[in-house]
């Protein structure tokens, strides 16, 4: 599982030039740390994915909403990100889909948006996302968000 | 014995005195102080006596002479009229009051759609009917002068002359009294207050011969009974037929005759004088012919066989030697002529005047500009030659008859002429279906009748041929005058009435029945007959016959139901009555047209209740206000179908200006979210490296640096972004100053190519045509060289070729200078080259290292320097095209400008 999701970040088209897939044994701490973050802003997703790596996370990152629900299947994550403005589609359909497909209605979803209204929040609840954030975030938020909602995922 | 001369000089000072009589009624009159007794109903009645004229003073005692109690027939007509018929009489002055109706003539031609051809035909009948009668009044007042001038040795009498000078002198008279003045209403006070004294002196003189004959010479009333008794008048027979006709001819005369219809109706002060009349007129009739048959009989016994019975009144109290009683009765005669004749000519002349000459004189005026005076010296001119032509038509009458006829006999055909006016005017009172064609159409025809088989026979062989009286016209013996349709054994009079009354009547009303009535015929036929219910009261209702019913259903239509049953709910409370529904009294029928008036109109809710209440019918001015407030209400409705169709103009408006308002706040509203979202996304990457580098302190430099550079490259993004929003605001606000200079085309691409390369990590190669982009540019130069700019970069950024080329290709035409930028990549899919433009629209967003305002702005500054920049479709790959405006110095431009494309 996690050897595939390595494979993965290997065809990522996201140029990240540092950083590449973490040691072999790390895969085994990592165990229950996978997060698939879903952002084509590609500095936004390398802050994003450094923080969480930095932290103990394994990172799939991935540009392209309309590949995104087969993504997240594929790889079967303890977590997702998602943007909210993606091209192809957008987070919204993405997460309906998702808890619609089987085994995926308790997977935590946190989205991050540059679209802050309150409309916008309401819709992304009704959808189904777990937590809502505003960019710009501050980078402890997302930390925290990450491990409540996968500490809420864990004891649930 | 009075002498010839001293009879002319009585004659002369009697009219004087007559004369002076009228002209101090008028003056009184004018002065509006005339004595209660001149407008009082015993002027009236005793006008009325103008019906007895010289032909009843005179012609009565021969009539009784030859044919006994036929005579009573002439008085027995009007006294039927006016005892039985007073109501038709009522109506008749009601109609010529209401109408202010001027002579018979007037009055046909008002009911049947004022129809000027009736009314000069009835015009040109009348005077030929009443010249007989004239011509008879100048032969018995010539027949008195004669009656005296054989009694005076001294002058030899000549008929003819005295027949003109009598002739001349009625005429004068006539025209004296009745064209002094010219009333509007053609009433004259002074004549009416004239035939009153005469029809007392003609009653008076009448009486007092009576009087004479009865106690003078016969010896009291039972000697006088024994001589009735002895002599032939009391027993001659009888004839039904004759008296029946007769009678009607004297009744229908009385109606039909223009001066009878002159003093009845013309002059009439007020309508409850008929009421007096109705039995005074009769009972004066009753007077004047009391003493016809003593005088007759007496006459008969005193004088020589072959003495004229028509001059008994004249000649028995001379005979007697009774000078002063004799010139009494000779006055008596003289004022049943002269009252007469001045009353007819008046009518007649009237009518002439108002009906032939008037219409014909302003035809011809028309032409000409007319002063009002003239019309007036026309009018009184053309009534002095009416009564002169009047008068000479009956003298040559008396010529052609010879003067030897009776005078009743004469009397009679003038009588039966009028009265071929009866059918018409009595249908036009009573029947609306009477029409203008059946008027006509029966006049012709018993006018005809009645030349033919009264008139022209009793003129003698002079104007009808001898053949034809005794073989029927054309020699058909079914058209002998005296036996037509082979009827024979006839009275002439009784057969000539017959014919043409009835035939008269039968034409006029099959006529009416087939013909159709004009609007205007109907409108008069409607206000002739329902007269009453017209002119009862200004506008109020009187009848109450109505339907209540009838009145409830339409004011439910008019009112709606709920409201029209509180109104009579009301109304039936304010009465306590008991019924279901309100009395129609007039009140309710008041109230109800006035709440009825609040929804459709005063002169339509009166128009409507008179249908149903009164039954009446609708008055011209009920017409015509309907007219008006229709035609105000269709106004008005055209204003409101104005103001509605303006008014949903302007809903219409506001509508697309709210749409486009909401339009423009929802583009409002997204613009502000992608500001907000293009303006946080760069700030989310600066805050979490900035954060990033603040923390983390195990970052190795290079990973410190290129955080870094991403905090650098994502500020200079926030900055362009700002840069962009700014100067589009600017655009679209209109408010951009721009720095028109002048240049080539080749200067300007050369800026922006250099510029545009200058900055990119990415090859793109820049096809030029140099000869072609000799143009002169008289624009803003920085501003054409930014778009320049921006459409070359953003080829850089989206051509998804190998080897990326751009091809820039200039043109001109139409007065336009067109540039072409076209790369060599796959170009922009069909359903986004619109979109493209719009801001913050972005195709292949992770190629954009903009926010997606650059066509949009580079569109605003294309319209701002009139031109515009499009997508060019069909070129292979993304191809753009600027156009805009060549300067007046096209003229520096090569002529080879194709030829490089």
């Amino acid at each position: 599982m996690r050897g595939q999701g390595a494979n993965l970040w290997e065809n990522n088209r996201v140029s990240v030039a540092a950083q590449a897939a973490g040691p072999r044994w790390e895969e085994i701490l990592l165990m229950g740390r996978h997060v698939v973050l879903i952002e084509d802003e590609p500095n936004i997703a390398e802050a994003v994915r450094f923080l969480l790596m930095r932290d103990g996370w394994s990172v799939d990152a991935h540009t392209d909403g309309a590949t995104a629900v087969e993504v997240i299947r594929e790889a079967g994550p303890d977590l997702v990100i998602l943007d909210l403005m993606l091209p192809g589609k957008s987070g919204l359909e993405i997460v309906r889909e998702l808890r619609a497909a089987e085994g995926m209605q308790n997977l935590p979803v946190l989205m991050l948006t540059a679209r802050g209204q309150l409309r916008d929040r309401e819709m992304a609840e009704k959808a189904g996302v777990t937590r809502f954030m505003t960019k710009p975030f501050s980078n402890t938020e997302v930390l925290t968000a990450v491990r409540d909602l996968h500490a809420q995922a864990g004891q649930g | 014995m009075a002498s010839l001369n001293g009879l002319a000089f009585v004659c002369l000072a009697y009219v004087a005195f007559l004369f002076f009589i009228a002209f101090w009624a008028d003056r009184q009159a004018s002065r509006g102080r005339s004595a209660a007794w001149m407008r009082s109903p015993l002027i009236y009645t005793l006008s009325l006596s103008i019906y007895c004229t010289a032909w009843t003073f005179y012609g009565a005692v021969g009539y009784a002479a030859r044919s006994g109690l036929e005579f009573v027939t002439i008085y027995l007509g009007p006294s039927l009229v006016m005892i039985c018929w007073w109501w038709g009489l009522r109506k008749l002055v009601r109609i010529g009051r209401s109408q202010r109706i001027t002579s018979i003539a007037d009055l046909l031609s008002s009911r049947y759609g004022k129809s000027n051809l009736l009314a000069a035909g009835v015009t040109i009948l009348a005077v030929i009917g009443v010249t007989p009668y004239i011509s008879l009044q100048l032969q018995s007042v010539t027949l008195s002068f004669a009656i005296f001038a054989d009694a005076d040795p001294l002058r030899e009498f000549n008929e003819t002359s005295t027949v003109f000078w009598v002739a001349a002198g009625l005429a004068v008279f006539a025209i004296l009294f009745g064209t002094r003045n010219l009333n509007a209403n053609e009433r004259h006070h002074g004549v009416v207050t004239a035939v009153a004294l005469e029809a007392i002196v003609k009653l008076a003189a009448l009486l007092a011969v009576g009087v004479f004959v009865v106690w003078g010479v016969a010896g009291g009333i039972g000697e006088t009974l024994t001589r009735i008794d002895a002599s032939q008048i009391g027993q001659w027979n009888v004839d039904g037929s004759r008296w029946t006709t007769i009678t009607f001819l004297a009744a229908a005369a009385f109606i039909c005759l223009p001066r009878m219809f002159q003093v009845m109706v013309v002059e009439n002060e007020d309508e409850r004088h008929l009421r007096i009349a109705s039995w005074a007129f009769p009972l004066y009739l009753l007077l004047i012919s009391m003493f016809v048959v003593p005088i007759a009989v007496v006459g008969l016994d005193l004088l020589p066989a072959g003495a004229n019975p028509d001059m008994f009144v004249l000649t028995v109290p001379l005979h007697q030697g009774q000078q002063g009683l004799a010139m009494l009765s000779f006055l008596g005669g003289f004022s049943s002529a002269t009252s007469m004749v001045i009353v007819a000519a008046m009518a007649l002349s009237t009518m002439v005047s108002n009906h032939i000459v008037m219409p014909v004189w302003l035809r011809v005026q028309s032409r000409q500009a007319s002063v009002s005076g003239d019309v007036r010296n026309v009018v009184l001119l053309s009534r002095r030659v009416s009564i002169a032509v009047i008068m000479a038509l009956g003298y040559f009458y008396y010529h052609l008859s010879g003067g030897a006829a009776a005078l009743a006999a004469i009397g009679l055909i003038s009588f039966a002429g009028v009265a071929q006016l009866l059918p018409a005017l009595v249908g036009g009172l009573f029947w609306r279906g009477a029409t203008r064609s059946g008027a006509l159409a029966g006049l012709s025809v018993g006018f005809g009748i009645w030349l033919f088989t009264m008139l022209l026979p009793a003129l003698g062989g002079g104007l009808l041929p001898a053949h034809i009286l005794r073989d029927g016209l054309f020699g058909f013996s079914w058209l002998r005058p005296e036996a037509l349709f082979g009827i024979e054994g006839l009275d002439p009079t009784v057969h000539a009435v017959m014919w043409s009354m009835s035939l008269n009547a039968l034409v006029f009303c099959l006529v009416s029945l087939i013909s159709f009535p004009s609007p205007l015929e109907r409108l008069q036929g409607a206000q002739f007959v329902n007269v009453f219910d017209h002119s009862a009261g200004p506008r109020g209702w009187t009848g109450s016959v109505a339907q209540c019913e009838d009145l409830m259903i339409m004011s439910q239509r008019i009112l709606g139901a709920t409201e029209a049953q509180a109104f009579f709910e009301q109304e039936r409370m304010r009465q306590g009555s008991r019924g279901p529904l309100p009395e129609p009294t007039p009140a309710f029928l008041e109230r109800l047209e006035r709440e009825l008036s609040a929804s459709i109109g005063a002169a339509a809710a009166h128009a409507m209740i008179g249908q149903i209440a009164g039954g009446s019918s609708v008055s011209v001015a009920d017409l015509l206000a309907v007219a008006d407030e229709t035609a105000q209400m269709l106004e008005y409705s055209n204003r409101l179908e104005l103001q509605s169709a303006e008014l949903s103009a302007t809903a219409l408006k506001l509508r697309e200006t709210n749409e486009k308002l909401t339009q423009l706040s929802e583009q409002k509203d997204a613009f502000l979210s992608q500001v907000s979202h293009e303006l946080r996304t760069p700030m989310t990457s600066i805050r979490a490296f900035s954060e990033i580098l603040r923390d983390a302190g195990r970052l190795d430099e290079q990973e410190q640096r290129r955080y870094a550079g991403i905090i650098h490259d994502e500020a200079l993004r926030l900055t362009r972004l700002l840069n962009d929003l700014l100067d589009l605001s600017v655009l679209e606000s209109g408010k951009v100053s721009l720095n028109i200079t002048v240049g080539t085309l080749s200067e300007v691409l050369d800026h922006a190519v250099s510029a545009a390369l200058a900055g990119l990590d990415r090859p793109l190669e820049v096809k030029r045509s140099p000869e072609a982009e000799g143009y002169r540019v008289s624009s803003d130069l920085d501003r054409l060289a930014q778009v320049f700019i921006n459409l070359i970069t953003n080829a850089q950024k989206y051509c998804d070729a190998e080897q990326p080329v751009l091809s820039v290709a200039a043109s001109a035409a139409d007065g336009r200078l067109y540039v072409d930028f076209a790369d060599n990549g796959s170009g922009v899919p069909a359903d986004s080259q619109q979109v493209i433009f719009e801001k913050f629209a972005r195709v292949r967003p992770e190629r954009a290292g903009g926010a997606g305002l650059g066509l949009a702005i580079c569109r605003e500054v294309m319209q701002r320097l009139g031109g515009d920049v499009s997508y060019l479709p069909g070129h292979g790959g993304g191809a753009f095209r600027v156009s805009l405006p060549i300067s007046e110095e096209k003229a520096a431009k090569p002529a080879r400008e194709y030829r490089s494309c």
